[in-house]
């Protein structure tokens, strides 16, 4: 479909450049006989529509340039046409060199930065009696905002134009249109329609009163009828905000509800209230209002109280709210049992009891699930983050000078609570840098041809058990050579390395690292983009930087969904056990015969071709006793560097539940948690790019 | 049932365009050049009509005016293409009986998001 689409557009654009083959020489020809005949109507209308085709087939077209440029020529023409301007000599000479322009632009993109442009466009608006020079410019769209997502009530009052069917609007489509926003309930009014011998069937005199429940904005509403608003008689109201709280006495009563639409008064009301009939009757027996009227405003009534017990019992039902630590307490317990659940399981493995053996296989699968839940409980959407980025952006664009829109995506992307909390400062770092290196200033950006704002895109997205954060910006991108420079320079890299562009790119993440000449108080002094890494690495997520020269820059984050629970490698050195996540972990192989003795504190093994430091984590935990006679490697990747770990056996995969180690010990860096075995001894969960870190300094 | 659209316009590029969108979401499009061209071939089935309101020999409004004037056309969706500028001519084709309009220079899209609004 896509790659359909790309050829239909490249077909189209052959289609418009040779139209506009056809169009230029009669732009021409019109020129030319006009140059004779200087106030003939025709001929004037003629150029127009030649520089009014091509700029609107332009722009449709993906040759923008082409359609701004021929846009202002144009709109001298439309003067001219109005009568406002007379065909001059210079007019006419800047219309042949626009002609000119025009075709030069078409046949070689590059000239649009030529200096013809602006030469023929400043005599062109010297030219123009009166600053009209921004009259046609269109108003920029704002971007669609996102939609609350609470339910509201509405109601409309859709009073078409009699001759609404003569405009080839069929407004039953247009309710069913307010049927797809939400819940519609609709009232015909047919007073209006007359006796029968005077009725005309292609008119309309129906009218109807819709209360509409919706979690779509009034923009959206509006929508439906954009296009016979100016002729019908239409209101939207908000009438309630539909919920279960606070409103215990159900909904209006029948009287306000009609002085509310307008259709009676309030002393009527009152003075109708006075006697003890029910208000309805009263008030069509008293002439007040019409009994469609009432059934309307009474089928209103009947509709919101329906619609706020169904909420009501949905919001007891559907949303209690909890203190955060209880939720923690609950994880930890569902951690105990998943632990206690697999003692059992030990167990019970070991006898040979059947009946022992079910229930045990029973609470194992009732233990997953209750896991399963109860981390779904700690997640929340990413949204709840994104108020404070568009604040970050706001001050940092005033601050900076700059105009900088923050669209979001994905905002009911669902993360673990801890996760987000972890994850908000590198991400508001990674914005500022954005704001400051990546877009450029206004002017900067005016200069280049793109559009004064710039724009950042945060975007979130789920994706297997992970999910993928992208910051993308549409500035200046990032310069590889200029990273290249800025790494050898440092001692990042040497200069044999050979590096791709992706590799390049990532050496931004490298401690010391920084290629902004000038240091600005919000970023640039290069311990920033390590530190996100850091951060990102120690919630076990990895981060990726792609860049465009002149087109913008994207970093990708992914982060694992949940912190509370992860897929763990156990192995065991003498008596201790170990975890090493097991998304670190790339393959398992023997010491024996693959060793050699490196320098300083590394040794290397063979890998294949490659030679891969390892460090024995016997020696580095000083573990007591000797290694066995066969040893283990675990190859694992630190996000750097791949690096082995010598144990003396892999023991296997296993659902480990994290536990925080005490304050006492939250210095101990290679370590990031503990975990309960199946046999209640403890193994530490190792944090393996700091462990790489320690083993190097 | 494959429903029919017919696109006015002095424009190949845009009629081209206009065309292939459509064609693409599985309607049936017939061409025209301009007004004229367009009642000539306004015959057995069309529910639709997108119409350019700039063009040689008949334009878009009196080409409105004229479709509402015949008989099985008098209540088919007729949409207009109009510039930002051109306010008082959408104020002119509404009178002439357009039913909508799309605001050039547009994109596949919003042509597609018109037409299935006015066309059920």
């Amino acid at each position: 479909m896509n790659s359909q689409m790309m050829s239909d557009k490249e077909q189209m654009q052959q289609a418009f450049l040779e139209e506009a083959g056809d169009l230029l020489p009669e732009l021409e020809a019109a020129l030319l006989e006009l140059d004779n005949a200087p106030s003939e109507p025709e001929l004037i209308n003629r150029v127009f529509r030649a520089l009014h085709t091509i700029k609107g087939s332009g722009s449709m077209f993906g040759f923008e340039e082409v359609a701004d440029f021929t846009h202002e020529v144009e709109n001298a023409f439309e003067l001219v046409r109005c009568g406002e301007m007379a065909v001059s000599k210079e007019l006419l000479d800047l219309t042949f060199r626009a002609k000119d322009q025009i075709q030069l632009m078409l046949q070689d993109s590059a000239a649009k930065d030529s200096q013809g442009v602006q030469e023929i466009l400043e005599s062109v608006r010297e030219l123009l009696p009166v600053k009209k020079q921004e009259a046609g410019e269109s108003p920029k769209q704002e971007k669609q905002s996102q939609t609350s997502r609470e339910n509201l009530a509405y109601r409309i009052r859709f009073k078409p134009d009699q001759n609404i069917l003569a405009m080839g609007t069929d407004p039953m489509m247009l309710l069913d249109e307010l049927r797809e926003l939400g819940q519609a309930y609709v009232i015909a009014h047919s007073e209006d329609i007359p006796a029968l011998e005077k009725l005309d069937p292609e008119k309309c005199f129906v009218w109807w009163d819709v209360i509409l429940i919706t979690t779509q904005g009034k923009n959206a509403i509006h929508d439906v009828f954009i296009f016979v608003e100016e002729d019908s008689e239409l209101s939207i109201q908000i009438v309630d905000h539909v919920s279960g709280y606070g409103q215990e006495e159900g909904y209006r009563k029948l009287g306000e509800i009609l002085t509310e639409r307008g259709d009676l008064s309030r002393q009527d009301l009152e003075a109708a209230l006075g006697s003890q009939k029910r208000v309805g009757e009263l008030l069509v027996q008293a002439g007040l209002v019409s009994r469609t009227q009432v059934e309307s405003a009474l089928a209103e009534q009947q509709t919101m109280r329906r619609v706020q017990e169904d909420c009501s019992k949905d919001v007891s039902a559907s949303s209690v709210r909890v203190p955060a630590l209880k939720l923690d307490e609950l994880v930890n317990l569902v951690g105990e049992l998943v632990i206690a659940q697999s003692k059992l399981s030990r167990m019970v493995g070991d006898d040979g009891n059947m009946a022992l053996r079910s229930i045990a296989e029973e609470i194992e699968r009732l233990s997953d699930e209750l896991r399963d839940n109860t981390l779904g409980i700690r997640m929340l959407p990413i949204g709840s983050s994104f108020g404070k980025f568009r604040r970050v952006v706001r001050d940092l664009c005033s601050q900076k000078g700059k105009e900088i829109e923050l669209v979001t995506e994905g905002a009911d992307t669902e993360l673990d609570k801890t996760v987000i909390e972890r994850i908000n400062d590198p991400l508001v770092h990674l914005l500022r840098n954005s704001i400051d290196h990546g877009i450029e200033s206004p002017e900067e950006r005016a200069k280049l041809g793109k559009p004064r704002q710039g724009t950042i895109t945060f975007s979130a997205a789920q994706s297997g058990g992970n999910v993928i954060l992208t910051i993308s910006d549409d500035g200046r991108g990032m310069d590889s050579e200029r990273i290249k420079a800025k790494a050898l320079e440092k001692g990042i890299i040497s200069q044999g390395d050979e590096l791709g562009q992706r590799e390049l790119l990532n050496l931004i993440f490298q401690p010391g690292f920084s290629t902004s000449t000038e240091i600005s108080d919000i970023s640039g002094r290069g311990v920033g983009m390590d530190v996100v890494r850091k951060n990102i690495s120690a919630l076990r997520g990895s981060v990726d930087a792609e860049s465009i020269p002149g087109e913008g820059s994207t970093i990708r984050i992914s982060l694992p969904l949940t912190l509370a629970i992860i897929d763990g490698l156990q192995v065991r050195v003498g008596e201790q056990h170990f975890i090493i996540p097991l998304s670190v972990v790339g393959e398992c192989i023997e010491l024996e015969g693959n060793a050699q003795r490196g320098e300083a504190n590394w040794d290397f093994v063979r890998l294949r071709d490659q030679l891969i430091p390892y460090i024995s984590l016997r020696k580095f935990f000083e573990v007591q006793g000797e290694a066995g006679s066969i040893e283990q490697v675990v190859v694992v990747d630190t996000g750097e560097k791949l690096m082995g770990l010598v144990v003396d056996e892999v023991l296997g995969q296993q659902q480990t539940v994290i536990k925080n180690l005490s304050r006492v010990y939250q210095h101990i860096r290679e370590v990031s948690g503990a975990t309960i075995l199946g046999d209640g001894s403890i193994a530490l969960i190792l944090d393996v790019s700091r462990l790489g870190e320690m083993a190097a300094g | 049932m494959g429903k029919t659209i017919m696109t006015v316009d002095d424009s190949s590029s845009v009629r081209q365009m206009v065309s292939f969108t459509l064609k693409d979401a599985g309607y049936s499009v017939v061409e025209a050049a301009d007004g004229k061209d367009a009642l000539q071939k306004l015959q057995g089935q069309v529910d639709m009509i997108i119409t350019d309101l700039n063009m040689p020999n008949m334009d878009g409004i009196e080409l409105i005016k004229n479709v509402r004037a015949t008989s099985g056309y008098k209540f088919i969706p007729i949409v207009m293409l109009t510039t930002e500028s051109q306010d008082e001519k959408k104020q002119e084709g509404k009178k002439a009986g357009a039913s909508g309009w799309i605001v050039k220079p547009f994109k596949p899209p919003q042509i597609l998001s018109v037409v299935q609004k006015l066309l059920k």
